[in-house]
């Protein structure tokens, strides 16, 4: 391998393996701080303890999880400079900004408020309490806000000129950085597909308890109606938010298909413009030759996708690349990304997320709530609901244990599905970091040697392996005991001034490290 | 005073924050050690920061994120420059946050040993290389026309920086004993007030050695100053330390590090990276500054956002501002009880 492409590569690849894994831990800790939040909210306004449980519960697991996600989103904020540096100068000026303000405004709000919310327990008034967690799950949410409009500025630069003395971008209007389509829309779909991520994950552990309940002789009734109240909120949660990702999906797809062709072509593989333009189902293509092989299409949709009509032209690869190369110099071949990662990214983080969706949808159906169930088939709050078809007809055995796996099976489909989704977004943009500015090849570090680099790439990738290997089994160990049943609330809310008399003074704290 | 001037003085600022905030809770890592004797007494010291380090280290994001936004420059050569010690720090950081969180989790001894041990290390290497990296900055390393670092590893490794590294790990271990006297009751109280009398003596030791050589390389009247009153500030921590003044103790060793940081970043203005290869490729406050627009713009967000940061983690300190004791520190909770 010649050494600048080894360069390069080396560098993609860490930023894509550190990224990829810290994304695995953020759209659980986004959906699971609002999550927890909102049982903690019904916990303090209705008093009723299956929210009290559900709180404490799904609270370990999201602390579990926020952990990794806090640390390994520290090597996100200096690899830019470390392996980036030629990216960080050029692009200082304008990306610089969301990503300080992300610290500034996000960061400091979660991580100190996590802080409180955690030890908090028996020195909070419940009301303050549940307002920590309210903070955190804000915290989270600008967050990510900030730093997708950092993205969207890569995916599609505004607001800013280029310097004629230094050539570098600076920024000329924050509000069309943090304001523009790309970042809104952008923000919608990953937030909502965050929650999707959070709700199969609820509905996955609701499902092996109550799955493993139905068939013990003697349940824990209580831990029965915290997870069966889980398993109504993941499901509620999975529709709603399956259903707000499949629509920003589609308006987001629509601004790419205006801002970056070249990406949207790849994602359906459509080596040549076509009027009006087909939704690829499979394809098998041939970079070298520039088309498909074999190929699985419905007619017209891809049309109606990009443009909303049926009978609008769709701008192929080979024509984009010929347009961007007669643009910005060089061969065509030089602008294609890499069709087969983009074609099946793009078909993997729809097929994964959308079955969440589905089974989201089917499950919302065979637990719905009694009034739609004749009197014989309704069960109570703290027993494992039965999976109706109909008003009066119960899935037959069979039937209900594949629903109850298919609950556990696809718990970590979203996870899949925004990995892929990321995949997809960033090596479709190739071969710019940001597009039309900065090709991916000029931003690298150029006194980085390769050693140094393999070391660093070497090092994160056994490190966050070590770490997903403790992570997932203490999350399991977690999962799997379900909730303490027989932990109780502080018997008095406690007051900010204390307590500090004398009889509290060497009372245990409510939790320590 | 230009924008870029007052970004030189935010920076300055954040990274004092870090080091006066993380500063403790690196000492109180390095501390369960030296001065825990039993797992009781190491949880003590590792609950007294429980609630309040994640938030300190976010002052260290942030001072990454306003560096690249007001200073690209800086930040691309600092960190593409100090790649190797910037990636042990990285390491140590990540493995120290998930220590912390995890540790409690499981009751099995080694598991509660091995992320003990990973406590000490990943408290310590940082609180030493930071120190490391302030020393390179502040000396100059060598600084190519196209503002690379082109040295090597080994060559921040030289005898000014390393003595910079252990100023900076006996300092923070010095204010962690301190921060370990005022937050805690029982016999670990009165051993920390021992332990920082030892520590703080050998800081002074190193401080005098490490802010000489600075002030004597490329000290200024105003650097001077702020090494007086760093070396002042320690002797004064050290008497109160004495008295059972512990509050003033605290004050006084977190204004050490205040005045000690500052010192590093009045001999470094107006250079952000000096250049011991040539003059004129060094880094300024000028030439490694964003354009006016974007530091107006960060100064707006500064200005607004960090009283209010400051207002709710000094809270945060409030609410848990009760001292802690072994017999305050409740048997592990686990996953199913």
């Amino acid at each position: 391998m010649e050494l600048a492409v080894a360069h390069e590569t080396i560098a993609r690849w860490q930023f894509g393996v550190t990224t990829v894994y810290h994304f695995l831990f953020v759209p659980l800790t986004i959906s699971l701080a609002a999550t927890v939040a909102g049982l903690e909210t019904a916990w303090v306004r209705t008093g009723k303890e299956k929210y009290f449980h559900a709180t404490k519960f799904w609270g370990k697991l999201f602390l579990i999880n926020i952990a990794m996600g806090v640390v390994t989103g520290i090597v996100q904020e200096f690899q830019f400079g470390m392996n980036w540096s030629d990216y960080s100068r050029f692009v200082g000026d304008v990306f610089g900004a969301p990503l300080a303000m992300e610290a500034l405004i996000a960061f400091f709000f979660e991580s100190t408020f996590i802080g409180l919310w955690i030890f908090g327990w028996d020195k909070l008034p419940k009301k303050i309490h549940c307002a920590c967690i309210w903070m955190v799950a804000i915290g989270t949410m600008l967050s990510a806000y900030f730093i997708l409009a950092a993205n969207s500025w890569m995916q599609h630069p505004v607001g800013y000129s280029i310097d004629k003395a230094t050539g570098k971008a600076q920024l000329t209007d924050i509000t069309k950085v943090l304001f523009q389509d790309t970042t809104l829309v952008v923000v919608f779909h990953t937030l909502t597909a965050a929650f999707l991520t959070g709700a199969a994950f609820m509905v996955g552990i609701a499902s092996i308890h109550l799955w493993k309940a139905k068939r013990a002789e003697e349940p824990d009734r209580k831990k029965v109606a915290t997870m069966r109240t889980s398993l109504r909120v993941g499901l509620v949660m999975a529709v709603v938010a399956g259903l707000g990702t499949a629509i920003s999906g589609d308006t987001l797809a629509k601004v790419m298909f205006e801002q970056q062709p070249m990406k949207m072509a790849a994602a359906e593989a459509l080596w040549d413009t076509q009027s009006p333009a087909p939704f690829s189902i499979f394809a098998v293509g041939d970079v070298t030759k520039g088309h498909n092989s074999v190929e699985l299409e419905v007619p017209a949709a891809l049309s109606f996708l990009a443009k909303s009509d049926f009978s609008s032209p769709v701008p192929g690869i080979n024509d984009t690349a010929a347009a961007e190369a007669a643009k910005y110099g060089g061969r065509p071949t030089d602008y294609i990304p890499n069709v087969f990662v983009t074609y099946w990214g793009f078909r993997l983080m729809i097929g994964f997320g959308m079955s969440s969706f589905v089974a989201g949808l089917i499950g919302l159906w065979t637990t719905r709530r009694k009034f739609l169930l004749a009197p014989e088939f309704r069960t109570g709050e703290d027993e494992p609901p039965r999976l109706m078809l109909t008003g009066n007809r119960e899935l037959g055995p069979v039937l209900t244990k594949w629903s109850w796996r298919i609950g556990i099976w696809t718990m970590g489909f979203p996870l899949i599905a925004n990995s892929f989704g990321w995949i997809f977004t960033e090596m479709g943009r190739q071969p710019w970091a940001v597009f039309g500015l900065m090709t991916t090849a000029d931003a690298v570090s150029p006194n980085v040697g390769v050693t140094t680099q393999i070391g660093a790439l070497t090092t994160f990738t056994l490190l966050y392996a070590v770490l997903a290997v403790i992570e997932v089994r203490l999350l399991a160990k977690y999962a799997a005991a379900g909730p303490v049943t027989s932990e109780q609330p502080p018997a008095e809310d406690p007051t900010l001034r204390g307590p500090f008399s004398d009889e509290d003074a060497d009372k245990p704290l409510a939790f320590a490290y | 005073m230009q924008l870029h001037d007052v970004w030189f003085v935010l920076i300055a600022v954040l990274w004092i924050g870090y080091f006066f905030l993380e500063g403790f809770d690196f000492g109180i890592g390095v501390l369960t050690k030296l001065l825990a004797r039993d797992t009781a007494e190491r949880r003590v010291l590792i609950n007294t920061i429980g609630p309040v380090w994640d938030g300190n280290e976010v002052w260290l994001l942030t001072a990454g994120g306003a560096t690249f936004a007001a200073f690209p420059d800086w930040y691309a050569t600092l960190f593409s420059g100090f790649y190797i010690p910037l990636l042990v720090i990285l390491v140590c950081l990540i493995v120290r946050g998930v220590a912390f969180e995890y540790r409690a989790k499981r009751t099995e001894e080694r598991w509660q040993r091995n992320w003990e041990h990973a406590i000490f290390w990943t408290s310590l290497l940082p609180a030493f290389l930071w120190g490391v990296a302030f020393a390179n900055i502040v000396h100059g390393v060598a600084i190519d026309q196209d503002k690379n670092y082109v040295g090597g590893f080994w060559d921040l490794l030289n005898p000014y920086a390393v003595l910079g590294g252990l100023v900076t790990l006996a300092l923070f271990t010095f204010h962690g004993a301190v921060f370990a006297a005022l937050k805690t009751v029982g016999e670990i109280r009165t051993r920390a007030r021992a332990t920082a009398l030892r520590l703080g003596l050998v800081t002074a030791v190193l401080a005098l050695g490490f802010l000489g050589w600075t002030q004597v390389h490329q000290g200024t009247g105003r650097s001077l100053a702020a090494a007086a009153i760093a070396v002042a500030a320690l002797a004064a921590a050290l008497a109160a330390n004495q008295l059972g003044r512990e509050g003033w103790a605290f004050t006084f060793s977190g204004l050490t590090i205040v005045a000690a940081v500052a010192m590093l970043f009045l001999s470094l203005f107006p250079d952000v990276m000096p250049s011991t290869l040539n003059g004129g490729w060094s880094l300024t406050v000028e030439n490694a500054a964003s354009s006016p627009y974007t530091l107006k713009l960060m100064t707006v967000v500064a200005a607004v956002f960090t009283p209010l940061v400051l207002l709710y983690q000094a809270w945060t300190y409030w609410v848990f501002r009760k001292r802690i004791g072994v017999q305050h520190i409740p048997a592990v909770q686990t996953a199913d009880h």
